[in-house]
């Protein structure tokens, strides 16, 4: 296996802010017309005037401090310069030197089963340009139209060490990213463009190559394996893959080539003096502070306060939504159960429906766990209530169990089921006899199909062997 | 000035004292003016004469630089490229003077986005000199200056990035003041060279400078380079005389480059203020010599950057036919702009490309640290500063516009308070021939009310504001 190098460049919309990065104007221009959440300041009208969202700033910091980050001692903002028609400034007002964070770290699971560490260079702030709808595909669309709304939403870019080695390790880094930023409450995923990937990619060696602009963590996997696989094919050939930026077609699946080492921009950062020096490290004290408990810390306690499998308490820390709604049921029904049920079952059927936490009520997660610490509801049955409930096709877990007949067959029934089932089993108690384990699964499926399936299988087991056992 | 027309504008019409301006301007032939709010200046005319208002410039009608974003009136730098760009807010200044019932008659010509000290780079053709109508008005301001010399405003805002409001104020025998960087704010003027330029006024006497100025400056919230505190009052104790007061003579702003009559005219009048009871002593401004080269290289890298939103895209001019993305807009940025602008941007764009950074911009704002920190050493053993405003008096228009060095070399008194950030004002101190002559002062940061303090003084007991030119 030839080692990849892999380095990211994650442009994160701080979209829990309620206004942009240097203007009033709400963040909330989702699903309103083009252009409609705009003004001088965020259109480059000229002579407007940036003025820093303080509270941006103090969101970047507490992202920098979840990513253990340093933060240095005072930030400010250069102009970024570039022509594009996305970017009414002829700028952006970005970050350069002195950014707010430098030198953090997180760890995510590697390919090798363990922990690693992933270095992160550093986090800044800027302002996102606005959005261009190409009528058809980048490189054959007629026409172009700009959507200033986005232009001026506050952005964090993150950016990685090269520490990352394969697609599935860069998926794992941008889980545990999003994942604390949603722990952090200042980032919804759940909003398109939220989260912008630039992938730097090569084989040790080689020239790099950058992927820009990648949407969607399927699409960075994919976006990486194919560029891995292309410049693995180039290097087969002898040919060397060309320092260049490419742009990833979600549509075709590939990458294409759309500027040259050659055609890169001198951005000509300098100060932007409209802007005043931040002074942030007297920020730091008040912001650490207010940290939550984060992903890592919350899944050692999962493991030491509920009694919990590690990678159960992974599992369940591994979105803050998730975590919560565990925390909830476990406080009322049985932690182990809880977590095996939720981590296990509930989350499988979710992602199976494309479906988040939120589509399903704690209270119901409550009485199926206590069901079945009860034994009123055998395990099938409880994953056909959850099934049930996801599907919408009912919203009280005791009117499914009662209209599907969920509940446990009664003892008795079960104990003549069990007499029937002997009586009309000779052959099969007699290979018992002669030694073959297996012959008791025969009597056991009859006891199930008498009793419709509500007996508890593992119970039935016991019975049968008890009763022949004893006779 | 302004005191005595509000009593005029009062007791007689306003909307007839707009009318007579508005139909000299017509017959004039300054080139003062580019666009005129003929129909809302009336109309605020006729509120005025209806209900006049308590505000401190109620009825004022005043002219603007073309560079200051005014709602609903083209706002286009005396640029081609921002030809017909109408902007949809006001600036601040303007809110301000709104607020106290001042009237806007107008757009004022100006070098092209303030690039120039001669008002020959405009797009509308050069303005002329009320004095001489062969001789520049200065610049960049050079509209807003000649429209109050030749009486077809009272007042006039204009800006000031190297010397833009002082230039055209020495050459037109004006009032103009460059205020503190970060008192007035500059929320809606169209930037040039954002971390030099403020806002200020243009008036035929010191008072009303003072006036403009309780309107214009104070805090606002759009502008983070916007000083914070209370706002300032300049008109109580404006007259309370220079008695006591410490001038210094920088030694670096005389000799050699200085017209003999400026010179003398200066000299003149720092013995008028010693008369007054204030006292002087040569000081120096070691890297005074720095200055220009230091204000050039910052000037145009940033304009490089401001200027770098006019690609036609969103308004402002369209060319030909719509082609790809670079093609189109570097069509609209070739015949948009003009050569001194190009220049600038060229320039600018070279200062700050990688490798050049730390050699140029770098290294001038090293140096104007310096030029700052002389400042602040000479205002430690000083009240104020007295100097020529322009080394020389108005030039005749042609005679240096395809020279530009010896062009830029006429900054280079004013540059250095711009690099400072201090505060300066040019009276009308004398005059060469025909043409006037300006004084320079400059004070302290935030030390606005001592220089005008002075100035006052020295209007007071001098008869160059008065006089009036024979207006062709």
């Amino acid at each position: 296996m030839e080692d990849v190098i892999i380095g990211l460049e994650i442009h994160v919309q701080l979209n829990r802010l309620k206004s942009k990065m240097f203007c009033g104007c709400s963040t909330a221009y989702h699903n309103s017309p083009p252009n409609s959440h705009t003004c001088p300041v965020c259109l480059g009208l000229p002579g407007s005037l940036p003025v820093i969202n303080k509270r941006a700033v103090e969101y970047g910091i507490k992202v920098g401090l979840a990513l253990n980050c340093k933060i240095e001692e005072e930030t400010f903002f250069y102009r970024k310069n570039y022509y594009y028609p996305d970017l009414p400034k002829g700028f952006q007002i970005s970050q350069y030197d002195y950014p707010l964070a430098t030198n953090g770290h997180i760890m995510i699971l590697g390919d090798d089963g363990a922990e690693r560490n992933i270095r992160i260079n550093r986090a800044h702030m800027e302002e996102d340009p606005g959005r261009l709808v190409h009528a058809g595909t980048i490189d054959k669309a007629k026409y172009t139209m700009v959507d200033y709304n986005r232009c001026g939403m506050p952005l964090l870019e993150v950016v990685t060490e090269p520490d990352l080695t394969s697609p599935r390790e860069a998926r794992a880094f941008l889980d545990k990213l999003k994942s604390i930023l949603e722990y952090l409450d200042v980032f919804d995923g759940s909003l398109e463009g939220s989260m912008r990937v630039d992938a730097n990619i090569s084989l040790k060696g080689g020239d790099r190559t950058e992927v820009k602009n990648i949407s969607g963590f399927k699409g960075v996997e994919k976006a990486l394996s194919y560029e891995i696989t292309r410049q693995k094919n180039l290097k087969r050939r002898n040919i060397l893959v060309v320092q260049e930026t490419r742009h990833f077609d979600e549509i075709r699946n590939i990458t294409v080539s759309i500027r040259s080492k050659v055609g890169a921009h001198d951005y000509r950062y300098f100060p932007e003096a409209d802007l005043a020096v931040l002074r942030i490290a007297s920020w730091v004290p008040a912001i650490k502070a207010t940290l939550p408990e984060l992903p890592d810390v919350k899944r050692e306690r999962f493991v030491a306060q509920y009694g919990l499998a590690d990678d159960h308490a992974k599992s369940l820390t591994s979105e803050i939504k998730l975590a919560n709604f565990y925390e909830t049921v476990a406080k009322t029904a049985s932690p182990k159960l809880a977590a095996v049920w939720i981590a296990d079952v509930l989350k499988g059927e979710l992602n199976y429906r494309d479906l988040t936490i939120e589509s399903f009520k704690e209270e119901h997660m409550i009485d199926i766990v206590q069901m079945l610490e009860k034994c009123q509801i055998t395990e099938d049955g409880a994953v056909q209530i959850i099934r049930t409930l996801l599907d919408k096709k009912g919203d009280s877990t005791s009117e499914i169990v009662k209209s599907l007949g969920l509940g446990k067959a009664e003892d008795d029934a079960v104990q003549k089921a069990v007499r029937e089932a002997l009586a009309e089993s000779a052959a099969a108690v007699a290979d018992y006899r002669a030694g073959s384990e297996r012959a008791l699964n025969f009597i056991v499926g009859l006891v199930m199909k008498k009793t419709r399936g509500k007996a508890d299988a593992a119970e039935v087991h016991r019975l049968v062997k008890a009763e022949v056992d004893r006779t | 000035m302004l005191a005595e027309l509000r009593s005029r504008l009062l007791a007689e019409s306003c909307e007839e004292h707009l009318l007579r301006l508005f139909d000299r301007i017509e017959k004039s032939k300054l080139n003062g003016f580019t666009t005129l709010a003929r129909e809302s200046a009336l109309e605020e005319a006729r509120q005025f004469d209806k209900n006049p208002g308590k505000g401190l410039l109620a009825g004022v009608p005043i002219a603007i630089k073309e560079c200051i974003s005014t709602k609903g009136i083209e706002t286009n730098c005396s640029s081609r490229i921002l030809r017909g760009y109408i902007p949809p807010y006001d600036a601040h200044v303007i809110e301000r003077l709104k607020a106290e019932g001042a009237i806007v008659m107008g757009k004022t010509n100006m070098d092209e986005f303030a690039m120039g000290s001669s008002t020959e780079t405009s797009s509308f053709g050069p303005t002329r000199n009320p004095w001489d109508k062969d001789c520049v008005p200065g610049g960049s301001s050079g509209g807003s200056a000649a429209v109050v010399a030749g009486g077809e405003a009272p007042c006039a805002l204009g800006s000031d990035t190297g010397g833009s409001v002082r230039c055209p104020a020495s050459f037109c025998g004006i009032v103009g003041l460059k205020p503190t960087y970060g008192l007035v704010s500059r929320y809606g003027l169209v930037a040039y060279a954002n971390s030099l330029e403020q806002i200020g006024p243009l008036t035929h006497t010191v008072e009303d400078t003072a006036l403009l100025m309780e309107v214009i400056s104070g805090h606002d919230s759009r502008d983070s380079t916007s000083a914070e505190g209370e706002r300032h009052s300049y008109l109580p104790g404006l007259k309370d005389g220079v008695a006591g007061l410490k001038i210094g003579i920088p030694k670096e702003y005389f000799g050699e480059g200085v017209n003999k009559d400026v010179e003398k005219a200066v000299w003149d009048s720092i013995h008028t203020m010693e008369s007054l009871g204030a006292t002087w002593q040569e000081v120096s401004l070691p890297h005074t010599r720095y200055a220009l080269a230091a204000y050039y290289v910052i000037a145009m890298s940033e304009a490089s950057s401001n200027l770098a939103r006019f690609d036609g895209l969103r308004y402002g001019l369209r060319v030909g036919e719509d082609k790809d993305w670079h093609t189109t807009f570097s069509a609209i940025r070739a015949q948009g702009f003009g050569p001194e602008v190009k220049r600038r941007i060229i320039l600018g764009t070279y200062a700050l490309s990688a490798g050049y950074y730390g050699r140029y911009y770098l290294k001038a704002l090293k140096v104007r640290t310096l030029i700052k920190d002389d400042f602040l050493r000479a205002f430690k053993d000083v009240d104020i500063l007295a100097s020529p405003t322009m080394p020389i008096p108005a030039f005749r228009i042609g005679e240096r516009i395809n020279d530009p060095l010896s062009l830029y070399m006429a900054d280079v008194f004013t540059v250095p308070i711009n690099l400072a950030g201090v505060p300066a004002i040019s009276v009308p101190c004398g005059f060469s021939g025909r043409l006037p002559i300006g004084l320079q002062l400059m004070g302290p940061h935030f030390g606005e009310a001592t220089v005008l303090r002075a100035a006052e003084a020295f209007e007071a007991v001098t008869p160059f504001h008065e006089a009036k030119p024979e207006v062709i």
